[in-house]
């Protein structure tokens, strides 16, 4: 069978995407930050008519137009939106495939009849999509060049046998080729497809690269093109709907299981864990109740998932009753089969659940674990990392005494490289008896530290008649007397 | 009579201890690291976490889960969580107001449910009545040794606390002067009370 292809072009999805969600009545366009400054990223056709063109900056388009309205760009935004617009697509064929960042292509192979022929299925797309507030370019032919050449150049169809003289009037750049390459073929005087048809192909393939005539060849249909549709996203997700409502803490979780076994069941099957999940309720008034859960490991296990739930379920108001439950997997990772050995499993596994009991409550950000880090500096030799996304650290090195508790140097006085015998720290006066030290340590110059402004450090581990047992400090360049921690 | 210090140290398994003094950190650190399995510490995120590094000597910084908690009550409640899930072997938590009885009595069940051990290290005179025990931890003057300077002694190891039990719900009180032996990695008692 003959292989049809429509190419749809949006040419300005952007400024359209926003204008969707937020219409304006004035000349409008997007901003994004690029090459030290704001730049027009994509405008409205009104905002072309003064002469404003993407990739202006904004300083010198607002010379042009005073009224005009900007927004900034949101370019991951946009390629979400293109993805929800193949997905659209596929009402029309199963096979869409994204070109570019501004363009679909439809294999409408054998499924233009369902339409009813290939124009009014164009003509159907063409009116939803203006219904949408999207303007788009439409270009039909045999091959996905020659129909993105028509979508760019000349909108239209072409019949099978007529790819060729459809597109032989249209520019060079209609062949997608790079913008050097064209100039570089209309210095030499070939300006349309046609021209570089007509000539010989040993010639071209000597002087450019084997893209040009690939090129020519795909959009004539000499060479195939594959168009990759794409992968459909697995939405993992679960409801039940309950012919009664239910209210009693018992009954909801029930449900819940019932839920949770289904779930697991899929992310098995997909080799997946759910890292967090949200569990909705919606009650018989139409309110709707949501719990989420956010878990310290991927996990795919009903009944330990399960019990986690139970806290945030119990603070559901179920109102008059709840007639329908969903849960889905908001947050996915990857989780493979895994080999358990005799001396892991439960006890990892509780201490996973803690993280994430611990985690529901105070923030999973906040349940932290020491790592180790390569510094001399003590108060940067160590760091709190989450405890959900690191494994504990046991190997540390072993340095100098260094005490329990570390605060910000608080000043006392005292004078002279030795210790002051008698001081004041925290309303208390305090008496040296033992003293240890100096441990010299040097501000780490290639690093900005407001904190050590003061230059060398001497610490003296010092005991005090009165018990305490302090971490001072003697700067030698500015003298002065710090203290810094505690031994206790 | 005096109460052998091994009947009462280390604080009985699944119960809430408090302790309070300046090296109350000392003694929440020396128990964690005798404790098998993970410590969880709770602390109030205004608080400077403790220093890795100055809990090597008595405890393996890798053990440790750091909970940071906006607010008393949320360290309370962390607490509990993390005692009843039975996970953790101990749950340290740095306190810094009053504890209620209904506070502490919660504490001591969610520790028997989850057989955990709890170690409260509270401000002087804070503290609730349903504790098994309460310690108060001081460091010793060295008072009576010679005064040294540069010396070559290793004065974190020759370090003296005088451990009090301020409270002590199954027999009496007592106190005693003990040191860290680094090597041994124990505790040793230097002297009894009295003596």
């Amino acid at each position: 069978m003959q292989r049809r292809i429509v190419s749809l072009w949006f040419p300005r999805l952007a400024a359209e995407r926003s204008l969707r969600a937020n219409p304006v009545d004035a000349p409008f366009a997007l901003t994004l930050f690029d090459r030290n400054s704001e730049r027009i990223y994509d405008l409205c056709p009104r905002a072309e008519q003064p002469g404003l063109q993407r990739g202006m900056t904004l300083v010198h388009a607002r010379s042009f137009c005073l009224d005009l309205l900007t927004r900034p760009a949101n370019p991951d935004a946009d390629q979400r939106f293109l993805r929800l617009l193949a997905r659209w697509a596929t009402r029309y064929c199963p096979w869409v495939g994204l070109d570019g960042r501004d363009g679909l292509f439809l294999d409408i192979t054998g499924s233009s009849h369902l339409l009813g022929g290939e124009e009014p299925l164009l003509d159907d797309i063409r009116a939803r999509l203006t219904r949408a507030g999207l303007s788009a370019c439409l270009g039909l032919a045999g091959t996905p060049g020659a129909a993105w050449a028509l979508s760019h150049f000349a909108e239209g169809i072409a019949k099978p046998e007529e790819t060729l003289s459809r597109i032989a009037p249209l520019p060079l750049a209609a062949l997608r080729l790079p913008q050097e390459t064209c100039t570089s073929l209309e210095r030499l005087g070939i300006a349309t497809i046609s021209e570089l048809y007509n000539l010989p192909r040993a010639t071209i393939a000597r002087r450019y690269d084997r893209d040009v005539l690939q090129l020519l060849d795909q959009a004539l249909g000499a060479i195939g093109e594959q168009i990759s549709p794409l992968k459909d996203e697995q939405n993992f997700a679960v409801r039940i709907t309950l012919p009664d409502p239910i209210g009693l803490l018992d009954d909801v979780m029930a449900g819940t299981r019932r839920l949770l076994a289904h779930l697991c069941k899929q992310l098995d099957k997909a080799q997946k864990g759910a890292r967090s999940l949200r569990l909705t309720f919606r009650r018989v008034d139409q309110e709707n109740q949501s719990v989420e859960l956010k878990l310290a490991r991927p996990m795919r296990d009903a009944e330990r998932m399960l019990a986690l739930f139970e806290r945030g379920v119990s603070t559901v108001d179920a109102g008059y009753g709840i007639d329908m439950i969903r849960l889905e997997a908001i947050e996915i990772e990857p989780l493979g089969m895994r080999q358990l050995d005799r001396t892991e499993g439960k006890e990892k596994d509780s201490a996973a659940d803690l993280i994430t009991q611990l985690g529901n409550r105070v923030g999973l950000e906040n349940i932290l674990r020491f790592a180790p880090v390569d510094s001399h500096i003590p108060e940067r030799s160590f760091k709190l990392v989450p405890a959900a996304y690191s494994s504990p650290v046991h190997s540390w090195p072993h340095k100098r005494p260094r005490p329990l508790r570390l605060f910000p140097p608080e000043p006392i006085t005292g004078d002279g490289p030795q210790p002051p015998t008698r001081f004041r720290w925290r309303g208390r006066s305090l008496t040296t008896v033992a003293a240890e030290g100096p441990e010299r340590i040097t501000p780490a110059w290639w690093e900005d530290n407001d904190s050590w402004v003061h230059g060398l450090r001497d610490y003296w581990r010092v005991g005090t008649r009165q018990g305490q047992r302090l971490w001072l400090f003697h700067t030698p360049q500015t003298p002065g007397w710090f203290v810094q921690g505690e031994f206790g | 009579m005096s109460l052998p210090f091994s009947t009462i140290y280390p604080p009985k398994h699944a119960r809430a201890h408090e302790v309070c003094g300046e090296g109350g950190l000392v003694f929440a650190a020396i128990c964690a690291g005798q404790a098998k399995g993970p410590v969880v510490w709770v602390s109030e995120s205004w608080q400077p976490p403790i220093n890795p590094e100055g809990l090597l000597p008595y405890c393996d910084p890798g053990k440790l889960l750091v909970t940071r908690a906006d607010s008393q009550l949320n360290v309370l409640a962390s607490v509990e969580t993390a005692l009843r899930s039975g996970a953790a072997s101990t749950v340290v938590a740095e306190i810094s107001g009053n504890i209620g009885l209904t506070e502490g009595r919660r504490l001591q069940l969610a520790a028997e449910a989850g057989r955990t051990t709890a170690l409260l290290v509270i401000p002087e005179g804070a503290g609730s009545n349903a504790a098994e025990t309460r310690w108060r931890c001081n460091g010793v003057g060295s008072d009576h040794h010679p005064r040294q300077k540069h010396s070559a002694q290793n004065c974190h190891d020759s370090t003296h606390w005088r451990w009090s039990l301020i409270k002590n719900k199954t027999g009496t009180l007592s106190d005693w002067v003990v040191r860290w032996d680094a090597a041994a990695h124990r505790i040793i008692v230097v002297s009894e009370a009295g003596r």
